[in-house]
């Protein structure tokens, strides 16, 4: 017996060392994985915010903008369609900039701010036309080389010919700069505009009100129909041949590629029910067929997790089938579709191939107000700012993709905190 | 149980009041301006219909980038508020799709030529400044190159530029383009290589005898690895340019305009692709842009008259126009004349359906 019993020991003690070598292996394979994933994380997450962290602040001049009324009302009529607020916003740089002679320089001066401001200005007299005759001190956008100069995207020591903005520009600017009238703040363009093909005027408004529009519509049908449908698969159908096959093939559709949704939205929704194209509606249908297996499966989950003593002791107490599943199963299993709803929406609203085929990739300036109002999607804004030429779009872009991933967090912050709070442990 | 029964009922009835509702809607009518097609004229359609949008009453067009070929063939699905108003175009209407449009119901069509176009052949400002004719674009980039004798065609054997032309630098041909739905793409397979293509003799007197073979000798590009197929997206080619200064790249003349300081573009015939030499026709590779309008929607959709005649005004396509900031090369002052002459008096395309 000892001598079994020492040969036993002695061969777990022999192999102890290359066991101990394994788990210190794996393990150290363990760390290293994780860490590669952490590094690729932290890279990508530098990058975009490094890139797009500046896009945040947009550069500002200021200009005594005087509302002469010779300009303005030259008839004593005020005609906002034709004055010319250009002019006023031109007049004013000048002033600034007494020096500048010439019309070739002049041209070169008046690129030094946005178009924006001839817009900001219209507006302002526009909701009081009782300012002109008086001079305004406004802070107007400056043009989108200047904004990259001033953030140093543009080097200004490399030969003037290759860079786009000229030594008098840049001079122009410092000048500005020492009197005060050059600063650096907030970007709230970029949240309250639509798109726009001035990156210091483009903002994100209108692709998130479209992505909100879609996700509502998404939200109203695919919740109901999904729950409803899994209650159904999981309480009342008869388990045969039809139900696996419906089950096989819900499986299957929450692997479809989503372009093939947007193709079955193009055909189905657009070409014979005649919806409009590029409308949020047609994009929040689309977007239902794409989340309502990805429903129906974490609703079936739930609901397989409710322990069957619960629906043993209702039927027991007389509980119909009926009031079985909605008096003690559905609300049991709530928090978990919610999750699973909330998983969905989160991938809805990343998607952007589905809405290419139904028009939603699309220059659109003015936000939509309703669910048929041509509409973008966050992330087709991305796309579109990506693929534009202009310099500034690139930092755009990125503060683009910040907002997305901030709208995506919250929402899965909010799925966890559901399961958190609601999970019940039987 | 009722209340949540109800609730779904509630529901069910508010979706289908909804779909209802905007199908009632869509067939109202529509308050702005619908154009579709080409992505190398988008940028400027874009800004166009932005400052249309912000100085007039009317609602800011919306621009579809769907490419030259499926624009319009939007276009010409008919007539009527679900149909587009406008097609941009990177090159000029088909006779075949004019007799699509004809088919339904698209019968006056208005042509607008807004400017031309370059097609640069670029690499990083760090690399070597090259000056290629159209003929060394082809026979660095076609799949099959002319052989020994006439007739004979072999499997593109050019690994480096010197084996294109001994003048050029030992340099690796590695060349990034767009891919084959890009109008870019055609036109530059178009323009650069099938130029080089027809400096071939016996090629060129294929193109009367047998057309098919001589646009597939001409057109076709190699697939071995030396061209790059980077995507629609030129902001990549040039970050990709940038990083490799022995790789090349094609891409549309405003992207070369943006990025002066890091890519040069190659002199194509001995000329360096700028804005003047595009605009007096010396560098061969440029191209026409236009769009197509529906003469049936002028003022019954609100606002495309506007739209015509901001695109057309000297302040937008004119020498100095805010379109020639973002690098469409105007066309000359007489021709601008004639075809804003055209548009004001909505001139219907020439060329009737078969």
């Amino acid at each position: 017996m000892m001598n079994t019993d020492r040969t036993t020991r002695q061969k777990v003690e022999a192999g102890l060392p290359r066991r101990r070598r394994k788990e210190f292996t794996f393990k150290v394979l363990g760390i290293f994985a994780t860490a590669v994933g952490i590094l690729f994380l932290g890279m990508f997450f530098a990058s975009l915010i490094g890139e797009g962290a500046s896009a945040f602040r947009q550069t500002y001049l200021q200009l005594d903008i005087e509302l002469s009324e010779e300009i303005l009302a030259p008839d004593g009529e005020l005609d906002l369609a034709y004055a010319d607020f250009d002019g006023l916003v031109r007049t004013a740089l000048r002033r600034e900039l007494p020096d500048v002679s010439g019309r070739q320089e002049r041209r070169e001066l008046y690129r030094i701010v946005s178009i924006g401001a001839s817009y900001q200005v219209r507006d302002l007299v526009a909701g009081n036309p009782d300012l002109v005759g008086t001079t305004q001190t406004l802070w107007v956008p400056a043009s989108s080389t200047v904004d990259m100069l001033i953030k140093g995207n543009i080097d200004a020591n490399v030969d003037e010919a290759l860079r786009p903005i000229s030594n008098k520009q840049i001079a122009w600017v410092e000048t500005l700069r020492e009197a005060g009238r050059l600063d650096t703040r907030f970007n709230t363009a970029l949240f309250t505009n639509g798109d726009s093909r001035e990156p210091e005027l483009a903002g994100i408004k209108g692709a998130v009100m479209g992505s909100l529009y879609m996700l509502m519509v998404t939200m109203v049908l695919s919740f109901p129909i999904g729950v409803a449908a899994a209650i159904y698969l999981e309480e009342f159908a008869p388990r045969n041949r039809w139900s696996d096959l419906i089950e096989v093939n819900i499986n299957n559709l929450a692997a479809v590629p989503s372009i093939v949704f947007g193709l079955l939205g193009l055909a189905v929704f657009i070409n014979w029910a005649a919806l409009p194209r590029s409308a949020p509606l047609v994009g929040g249908l689309v977007l239902t067929l794409l989340t309502l297996p990805v429903i129906i499966i974490a609703s079936r989950a739930a609901i397989k997790a409710v322990p069957p003593s619960i629906r043993e002791a209702a039927l027991g107490l007389g509980a119909s089938q009926t009031q079985v599943v909605f008096h003690h199963v559905l609300p049991l299993a709530m928090p978990g579709m919610l999750t699973g709803a909330i998983i969905g929406m989160s991938r809805a609203l990343g998607e952007s191939a589905p809405l290419l085929m139904i028009g939603m990739v699309a220059f659109i300036v003015d936000v939509p107000g309703s669910f048929t109002d041509p509409a973008t999607a966050l992330p087709v804004q991305i796309f579109l700012w990506a693929d534009s030429p202009e310099r500034a779009f690139a930092e755009r872009t990125s503060a683009a993709i910040i907002v997305l991933l901030g709208f995506l967090l919250v929402m899965n912050l909010a799925a966890v905190i559901l399961r958190k709070r609601l999970e019940r442990k039987w | 149980m009722s209340k949540t029964r109800r609730a779904f009922a509630l529901t069910a009835v508010a979706t289908l009041g909804l779909t209802m509702s905007a199908t009632a809607l869509a067939q109202a009518g529509r308050d702005y301006v619908y154009v579709v097609g080409s992505s190398t004229v988008y940028p400027f359609a874009t800004v166009v219909a932005e400052r249309f949008g912000r100085g007039s009453e009317f609602k800011t067009p919306k621009i579809e980038a769907t490419g030259s070929g499926g624009g319009l063939k939007l276009f010409c699905d008919g007539v009527g508020v679900d149909y587009p108003d406008i097609a941009n175009s990177s090159r000029a209407i088909k006779q075949s799709e004019v007799d699509s449009c004809a088919a339904n119901g698209v019968t006056e069509i208005v042509e607008v030529k807004i400017g031309y176009d370059g097609i640069v052949f670029a690499n990083a400002i760090g690399g070597e400044t090259m000056s290629l004719s159209r003929a060394d674009l082809f026979l660095a980039l076609a799949k099959e190159v002319p052989g020994e004798a006439d007739g004979q065609l072999v499997a593109n054997p050019h690994t480096t530029w010197a084996d294109v032309n001994p003048d050029l630098p030992a340099i690796k041909i590695e060349v990034l383009g767009p891919p084959p739905t890009s109008g870019t793409r055609d036109a530059f397979v178009e323009l650069a290589m099938e130029g080089g293509c027809k400096a071939t003799p016996w090629i060129a007197a294929l193109k009367k005898a047998d057309k098919n073979r001589y646009k597939a000798i001409c057109h076709t590009i190699r697939e071995d690895g030396a061209f790059v197929e980077a995507g629609e997206n030129d902001n990549l080619i040039v970050q990709k340019l940038q990083a490799n200064p022995n790789a090349f790249g094609i891409f549309g003349f405003s992207f070369l305009d943006q990025n002066m300081e890091k890519v040069k573009g190659s002199l194509i015939d001995g000329v360096a692709p700028t804005f003047d030499a595009i605009a007096d026709g010396q560098y061969p590779v440029s191209r026409p842009l236009y769009f197509y309008a529906k003469k049936a929607h002028v003022d019954v959709i609100p606002g495309l008259r506007g739209y015509l005649r901001e695109f057309t005004s000297e302040r937008a396509w004119g020498e100095e126009g805010y379109l020639s900031d973002r690098g469409l090369i105007p066309m000359p002052d007489a021709e601008r004349g004639e075809v804003a002459a055209a548009v004001r008096d909505l001139t219907p395309l020439a060329i009737a359906a078969e």
